[in-house]
């Protein structure tokens, strides 16, 4: 597209002008990023941010990594990101009081020391550096030289992070599902349901729903119509007074009626 | 020189027999008495077999040595531990393992009813050890080792019953006054080896005559302060009195005839320094001279016999002192009165040991009276010794004594006088309260507490005290006969060529002046005691008081030498506490400020982890930009 | 113009982000200026390439890119994971390391 021929101390002046319109707004953008309140605002900002970078990336005759840029990450992880912040709450704001003592003061200096020294540091490494420009890399089309690269030169790479793909969506997979602490209520009604007999669905009667005497010495009857030992007085039972509730019990045929 | 070679045994014998029965413990109760007494009179056999054998030598062989072993070899300092037994010290080893093992005996009844007698007679070794080793000793350094071992045993005697506080207290008192003089031989020790390079007496003596008079001054001064503080002289004199805390024995032995009679020894030993410094005598002279008067005056007041006679024993050994400051014959004067000190100052304790004994260990004065007729035997020998402590003829002190004051007369000059006025008052004195004990003790009314039954000790004590009393009969005449005394230690003290000096009275004349201040003496004591004598002591004119007080030693120590020791003391644990223990206080206090000053930047917070990265990432950028400047 | 000025770009979009770490509490935002950083990072990449004349910078940039959107999708699950449990996405509350 652009003649890509570039020397140090030149360059031609539409990617001039693009360079020079664009990079202060994303600056800008990112620096927004950083300072405004609600989170979603953050997460557009990256957006311009990114759709700016792919933009670079276009203009430097790195087209296949430009289209990639915009489809993967504004589209996919930054949607992601909306996504999850929607989950977590839309308005969800922080507070810009900062509560941790020298935080701030602290990291105005480390970013004003980091800026320095790597801007330094660049602008020593960088000053005679002539740029080939990628006019002969691109030869066959941009695609086709990164495909060329990839599958020759860095395909044990290229499986690996495929490899890395799939564990990360298990991994998210696995993050994401939450175990039930407890059956559901579905669940129960239908193990009720499967458990023998339809009597037993319905769950036994309560205490005294059966009972035919109110005696001392007859032992009560338990909702599934046996006696129940420890109803009696264990003295009556040393005695020998006691009479077996036997002929108190529901009859079998009673028990089938209901 | 000859050399012998059983002179060790003089000392090994005792010092293994006090081993032996200190480790052995309660096994040898029954018979370590015994074995101890026996062990005494075996180095006085030894002592008198070598006394016979010098005899049989003559001249420059007289003197014996014997090379034990070589103890010191550091560079320049060579020190070996050898012997020397010549004319000086063979008058020693006979009065110590004599008059020692006299006093073994002695100790065998007296000490009959208590538990500890074992360990007692295993001091008492010790102490003969020590004494021996220091008067044979052939260096000053050897005479060191003896020196501490005498001062060490004095403490452990003194102390003997130390269940009692007061006794306990008398012993370390005894022992930190000692102390004191053993710096000023330690520092005479450095300065011999500094200035002369040999620390042995016949080194020193030979560099004597070419070391400059600083140095023998100083070396003197040194000197004379170790013999002050063995001896109890003025101003060391002040552990002599609480000494008497330990048993009768003790006190005879080492506190009357052996112990203190150690700094004449060294003086006289050291003759050559201080014939070499005039300074030097003048202040012997002094410290002899103040110390006669010291311990008569004390002498006086003191209603505890034993407390008077050890006053008394200071006032004695102040004239030897003396005697050893005025010149080369002063020495051998010094040692006669020293000799036949031992003789009736012993028995004189043994006596007065004899008479506790009879009266309950009773030691005031007071409470006695009339003791003559119950104690025949212990009266005689007692007044025996009296009677030549007092110095009337011909009894031993008349000899030594008078041979002082025409010696100190003889001093010449404005000198002479004083010194030899002083040793007359001091008679005079001494006549007196000597006179005041006798008459207190053993004649007048009974005054005796109830309860007391006197009666005579038995033989085991008077055999001893009978066979002391010959001495203090008999030596003086004997060591005076032809100056036999003189002519024996002349080649030891240089006092050939000394003879010739200006007499200012005729020795006659001396002698009647010093018995004319003896009657006095003796005729104002016995006017005023010789009636009633009130049992609680009246309160006494103010001199009275203050003798009672030993003359205010007590108070002067504490005030000059005790509060201010003290003061120093507390600074230094203060110092210690705040300035020492402060640094490393402050090191401990250092450490923990920053480690809680860095506890703080663990918050918790990830942020201001995060922050932390960022910094360290910006320090490895910076280093990365200064590497590549 | 310098083709460096690209890559002064990148260090200060990186500045930009490293400091966004550190100061937001919000956890998504804090994993957006990672993100910011990446992009800056990817950008320094193409740059190089372009000045040697070299894919291997565009490759570089592409797996960067890959390993960015696996990381965002499991960060961004454990975040949900921590706002289920504690019903807030503050950073700030796992402080326990506290000394």
């Amino acid at each position: 597209m652009l003649n890509m021929t570039l020397h140090v101390g030149s360059t031609h002046t539409p990617e001039a002008v693009l360079f020079w319109v664009m990079a202060p707004m994303a600056v800008l953008a990112a620096l927004g990023m950083l300072l405004v309140k609600k989170a979603v605002h953050s997460a557009l900002l990256l957006a311009w941010v990114m759709i700016t970078l792919a933009i670079f990336y276009i203009a430097e005759d790195a087209l296949f990594l430009g289209i990639v840029q915009v489809v993967v990450y504004t589209g996919a992880v930054m949607m992601l990101f909306l996504f999850i912040l929607m989950l977590v709450g839309v308005d969800s704001s922080d507070s810009l009081v900062e509560n941790i003592k020298g935080q701030r003061p602290a990291s105005i200096l480390a970013a004003v020391g980091l800026a320095g020294l790597l801007l330094s540091l660049i602008a020593r490494a960088v000053t005679h550096v002539d740029s080939i420009g990628l006019t002969a890399a691109n030869s066959n089309g941009n695609v086709q030289g990164i495909a060329q690269e990839l599958f020759t030169r860095y395909v044990w790479a290229f499986e690996v992070v495929s490899a890395l793909l799939i564990t990360a969506a298990l991994g998210a997979m696995v993050l994401a599902h939450s175990e039930r602490k407890h059956a559901s209520q579905r669940q129960l009604s239908v193990d009720r349901f499967r458990k023998g007999s339809l009597a037993q669905t319905a769950g036994l009667p309560a205490s005294g729903v059966y009972a035919r005497h109110n005696a001392v010495d007859v032992p009560a009857l338990l909702p599934d119509g046996s006696s129940a030992p420890t109803s009696i007085s264990p003295t009556l039972k040393e005695r020998g007074d006691i009479i077996e509730s036997a002929p108190f019990e529901l009859a079998p045929s009673v028990e089938e009626e209901n | 020189m000859t050399t012998r070679t059983d002179l060790v045994y003089l000392i090994t014998l005792p010092l293994f027999s006090s081993a032996f029965l200190l480790l052995l413990g309660r096994i040898a109760d029954k018979w370590g008495h015994f074995f101890a007494t026996a062990i005494s009179a075996s180095t006085f056999g030894i002592g008198l077999y070598e006394f016979f054998a010098m005899r049989s030598r003559s001249g420059d062989s007289r003197a014996a040595t014997q090379r034990i072993f070589e103890w010191i070899s550091v560079g320049t300092f060579k020190v070996d531990a050898s012997l020397l037994l010549d004319q000086l010290s063979i008058c020693f080893v006979l009065l110590i393992t004599g008059v020692g093992t006299l006093i073994h005996i002695y100790s065998i009844a007296y000490m009959s009813h208590d538990r500890d007698r074992r360990r007692f007679f295993a001091y008492l070794n010790l102490f003969v050890a020590a004494m021996l080793l220091l008067v044979l000793g052939d260096s000053y350094l050897n005479l060191y080792v003896g020196w501490e071992g005498v001062g060490l045993a004095s403490y452990l005697l003194i102390g003997f019953w130390n269940e009692r506080p007061a006794y306990a207290t008398a012993a370390k008192k005894a022992f930190i006054a000692n102390r004191v003089g053993d710096v000023g031989l330690s520092l005479a020790i450095m300065i011999a080896f500094t200035q002369f390079g040999s620390v042995t007496f016949a080194g020193v003596k030979d560099a004597a005559p070419h070391a400059s008079s600083a140095a023998l001054t100083a070396l003197g001064a040194m000197l004379l302060l170790a013999a002050a503080g063995k001896s109890a002289q003025f101003p060391l004199q002040s552990w002599l009195g609480d000494a008497m805390a330990g048993p009768t024995p003790v006190s005879a032995l080492i506190h009357a005839a052996t112990m203190v009679t150690a700094g004449v020894y060294l003086i006289t030993r050291s003759n050559f320094i201080f014939d070499a410094s005039s300074t030097a005598r003048l202040l012997v002279v002094i410290v002899g001279a103040i110390t006669l008067l010291f311990g008569a005056i004390v002498g006086t007041a003191k209603d505890d016999i034993k407390k008077a006679l050890a006053a008394s024993t200071m006032s004695q050994i102040g004239y030897m002192i003396l005697a050893t400051g005025l010149g080369p014959v002063g020495y051998a004067f010094a040692i006669m009165h020293l000799l036949t000190h031992g003789f009736f100052k012993a028995s004189m304790f043994l006596g007065a040991g004899s008479v506790m004994h009879g009266m309950n260990d009773e030691v005031n004065m007071r409470r006695y009276g009339g003791l003559g007729k119950v104690m025949p035997i212990t009266a005689v020998t007692f007044g025996l010794g009296y009677l030549a402590i007092i110095g009337v003829p011909p009894f031993a002190g008349f000899y030594s004594k008078d041979k002082i004051i025409e010696t100190a007369l003889n001093a010449g000059g404005a000198r002479g006088i004083l010194l030899g006025g002083a040793a007359l008052l001091g008679a005079a004195i001494t006549a007196f309260y000597m006179t005041r004990v006798v008459v207190l003790t053993f004649t007048g009314k009974k005054r005796w507490a109830d309860g007391t039954h006197p009666h005579e000790s038995p033989s085991l004590m008077l055999i001893p005290i009978i066979l002391l009393s010959v001495g203090s009969v008999a030596s003086g005449f004997l060591l005076n006969k032809g100056n036999a005394l003189v002519h024996w230690l002349a080649p030891v003290v240089n006092a050939a060529g000394a003879e010739g000096g200006k007499e200012l009275l005729q020795p006659n004349v001396v002698s009647a002046l010093a018995l004319g201040v003896v009657v006095l003496g003796v005729l104002t004591a016995v006017l005023k005691y010789r009636g009633h004598v009130p049992v609680e002591a009246p309160a006494g004119s103010p001199l009275t008081r203050f003798a009672r007080r030993d003359l205010g030693q007590d108070d002067f120590n504490h005030r000059v030498l005790v509060l201010p020791g003290q003061a120093i003391t507390k600074s230094l644990v203060g110092m210690d506490f705040h300035f020492v223990d402060g640094i490393v206080r402050a090191v401990g206090w250092v450490l923990s400020y920053i480690s809680v000053s860095l506890k703080k930047v663990q918050n918790g917070y990830v942020r201001s982890y995060a922050l932390l990265m960022t910094v360290g990432a910006i320090a490895l950028l910076a280093t990365i930009w200064l590497v590549t400047l | 113009m310098d083709i460096s000025n690209y890559i002064y770009l990148s260090a200060i979009l990186f500045v930009i982000g490293a400091i966004g770490v550190v100061v937001r509490r919000n956890a998504i935002v804090v994993f957006m200026c990672v993100e910011l950083m990446l992009n800056a990072a990817n950008l320094a990449f193409v740059t190089f390439s372009r000045i040697n004349g070299d894919l291997g910078g565009q490759i570089a940039s592409f797996f960067t890119m890959v390993v960015a959107a696996c990381e965002v999708v499991v960060g961004l699950a454990i975040i949900v994971t921590m706002y289920r449990s504690r019903r807030s996405a503050s950073v700030d509350d796992a402080s326990l390391l506290k000394r």
